[in-house]
């Protein structure tokens, strides 16, 4: 699935400080019924955001009209549990492009990285700087830049390097998947498969 | 060089390495469902792209499905939908299908190894988390994305980077009442539910040798738990005698070939891990979860920890308690059970059914409780009628639902309403996980049989003789 580049992102950040946000959060079971890949940002943290009868939370930070920008800063342990993609598909769909977080759960992360959501782990004292500036000044502005690797509070200029591999950082930033690289390498993983013994 | 059982498989099945980037690993079979795959295809439609090895993918329905009157058409159509999906695209691949009704039919973790599709010394994914289950026949087996799932129809490949290696050993015996379930609820509760992210674990020790095969899968299936990428077990005669005969498995000189290999498939003596923990087996006892994800779980004799005691912020910790209703220092025993579940992937095949019955027999189901039993599968449904369990149960006032996922993710009917307690014999007791505003606790089929008979936590030790 196409998505767009990602080179450097300027935004105003959303503040989510609790940890072992799961994906059952992120979201619902009940919201995997789909068959096509659209729609997910309606229902991200369905739960959180909306009462049972369908109003809003007003206490839930997505619902505070404070809060905006293209960046979800969550606390440790992000999106562990289920493998259902559909939680970054939400994620994206939502309008996020970049989540930041000081862990995240493995098959989330990877998750996030094949669709085009960029995952920025930081450390536990960088993570908390964001939250404070942000919840200071919810304009307060952050930059992350994927070909420099690097995180920064635009106010402060104070800045935080991450890690990526070359290979995600070169899909990420041209749009490209696994499975373009994949496709291209088909004979090869053809005579692989013709020499395994079972 | 000496090699761990997770090198010897995963290092034969990589095709190749990428500088600086992630390995490319072939997949030698390949488990889909209806929730996962149907964008997968799409992908497959919108690029123009074939299935390269269908013979290697096998699709059931389970996620989705309900879990009575299961001839009849499915009623909520978005379900229906996604059925319907899986199995045109099943058929416009290819691909082997055990749909709703069909003989094989059941949740994808329990057919796979039932019918000898898992095998010691493969690479296994599904998208689902829980496909760690697998490792218990000494696979690599783990969960995957939507994307991935294209990937592997379309190429029989992922691309992943190596993971760490862990190895967790259970020393000893297990004592009266503690099951498999307890083992695994026991090493999350001591890691917590990110302790093992980055790792592959192996399970090493008498605890794990003694245990079969269905105890192996409960304890790999809950790898994912603590955030490993999936957990596996060394190969013995147990595993062997487990999948001799079954319809996937080989046969005849082909099978002699396999053991042969197979036997190879142990981590060598002084292979490393980079990270290693032990426990005494002895030290454990039945277990429960009393919070919001899996590694808040205690022994069930004792009390709710206090904020200060455990690792993570204090905040996350009483938002948690209060999600359940539940005060720190509180203990477990006696506390009001509304519904029970013994199902999933987890712990729904045969030998949970037979531990159930082992309380219940001969006692009755609790006046004022909800109890769902769902076997994993029409194969594990037929041997509880063949078995005489079916008997104890409906003489104890229970009844028999149809296999399916069914409350452990509640995505059909099956949903605790909210603000009702649940004894669980599955996976996660995340908020909502099973129905919104649902509060699920964790535990075996024996402690869920407890509380199934006196409608409250109850010490299954109590009960049995
Ligand atoms: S039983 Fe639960 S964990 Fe297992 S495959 Fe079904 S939904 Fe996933």
């Amino acid at each position: 699935m196409a998505y767009d580049k990602f080179t450097v992102l300027k935004s105003t950040a959303v503040p989510l400080p609790i940890e072992n946000v799961d994906t059952d959060q992120i979201i619902p079971a009940r919201f995997l019924k789909a068959t096509e890949r659209v729609g997910f940002g309606d229902n991200l943290f369905r739960d959180w955001r909306y009462n049972p009868d369908n109003t809003p939370k007003a206490d839930f930070v997505l619902n505070n009209p404070v809060y905006s920008g293209k960046i979800l800063v969550g606390g440790k342990n992000f999106g562990s549990g289920s493998s259902r993609e559909h939680a970054a598909w939400a994620i994206y769909d939502y309008g996020f492009r970049c989540v930041v977080s000081s862990f995240f759960a493995d098959i989330f992360r990877n998750n996030c990285l094949n669709i085009g959501v960029l995952p920025v782990q930081v450390s536990a004292g960088f993570l908390e700087k964001i939250f404070n500036a942000v919840f200071a000044d919810p304009q307060t502005q952050l930059e992350v830049n994927l070909p420099e690797q690097t995180i920064t509070l635009l106010a402060t200029g104070e800045s935080e390097s991450f890690d990526i591999s070359t290979y995600k950082k070169d899909n990420l930033s041209n749009g490209f998947d696994d499975i373009d690289y994949l496709q291209n390498i088909k004979g090869e993983i053809q005579e692989f498969a013709s020499k395994l013994p079972f | 060089m000496s090699k761990t059982l997770f090198d010897k498989v995963w290092d034969s099945h990589v095709v190749r390495s990428i500088e600086g980037g992630p390995d490319v690993l072939f997949i030698d079979r390949h488990l889909i469902h209806e929730v996962t795959s149907p964008v997968a295809f799409l992908g497959l439609k919108t690029r123009g792209i074939p299935v390269l090895y269908p013979e290697r993918t096998f699709a059931t329905a389970d996620h989705n499905t309900p879990t009575i009157n299961q001839h009849l058409p499915v009623a909520d159509p978005l379900s229906a939908n996604q059925l319907k999906a899986l199995e045109e695209n099943a058929d416009a691949y290819g691909i082997r299908h055990w749909g709703l009704g069909h003989q094989k039919n059941g949740i994808v973790h329990v057919v796979g190894p039932e019918n000898g599709i898992t095998q010691p010394g493969a690479t296994i994914v599904c998208g689902d988390s829980h496909t760690s289950t697998h490792g218990a026949f000494g696979a690599i087996a783990f969960g995957i994305g939507t994307s991935e799932v294209e990937m592997v129809l379309s190429t029989q490949c992922i691309m992943q980077p190596k993971p760490k290696k862990m190895r967790i050993n259970i020393t000893g015996s297990l004592s009266k009442g503690v099951t498999p379930k307890d083992v695994a609820l026991f090493i999350i509760s001591k890691l917590t539910t990110s302790g093992a992210t980055g790792y592959f674990v192996e399970y090493a020790g008498e605890v794990f040798e003694n245990m079969t095969m269905e105890g192996r899968m409960t304890v790999c299936n809950l790898s994912i738990e603590m955030g490993a990428r999936g957990g596996m077990i060394a190969p013995d005669e147990t595993t062997f005698n487990y999948i001799k005969g079954r319809e996937f498995t080989p046969k005849g000189e082909a099978w002699d070939r396999a053991m042969a290999y197979w036997q190879t498939l142990k981590t060598d003596a002084d292979a490393t891990f980079d990270k290693e923990f032990t426990f005494d087996g002895s030290s454990i006892e039945p277990m429960i979860t009393y919070g919001t994800n899996p590694g808040m779980g205690m022994g069930i004799s004792g009390r709710i920890p206090e904020a200060q005691e455990v690792e993570g912020g204090v905040a996350t910790y009483e938002k948690s308690l209060h999600y359940m209703g539940f005060h720190e220092g509180e203990p477990m025993i006696g506390k009001k059970v509304d519904y029970v579940f013994v199902g999933s992937c987890t712990n729904g095949r045969i030998e949970d059914f037979r531990a159930f019955a082992s309380v219940v027999k001969g006692k009755h189901k609790a006046d004022d409780v909800t109890v769902w039993l769902v076997p994993g599968s029409h194969v594990v449904e037929e041997q509880i009628k063949e078995e005489g369990l079916l008997d104890v149960l409906t003489e104890a006032g229970f009844s028999l639902r149809q296999p399916g996922c069914s409350a452990c993710l509640a995505m059909n009917d099956d949903k605790v309403p909210a603000g009702k307690y649940a004894v669980s014999t599955s996976n996660r007791n995340f908020e909502g996980r099973q129905g919104p505003g649902a509060r699920t606790m964790l535990a075996s089929p024996l402690v869920a049989a407890a509380a199934a008979v006196t409608g409250v936590v109850t010490d299954p030790r109590t009960l049995i003789q």
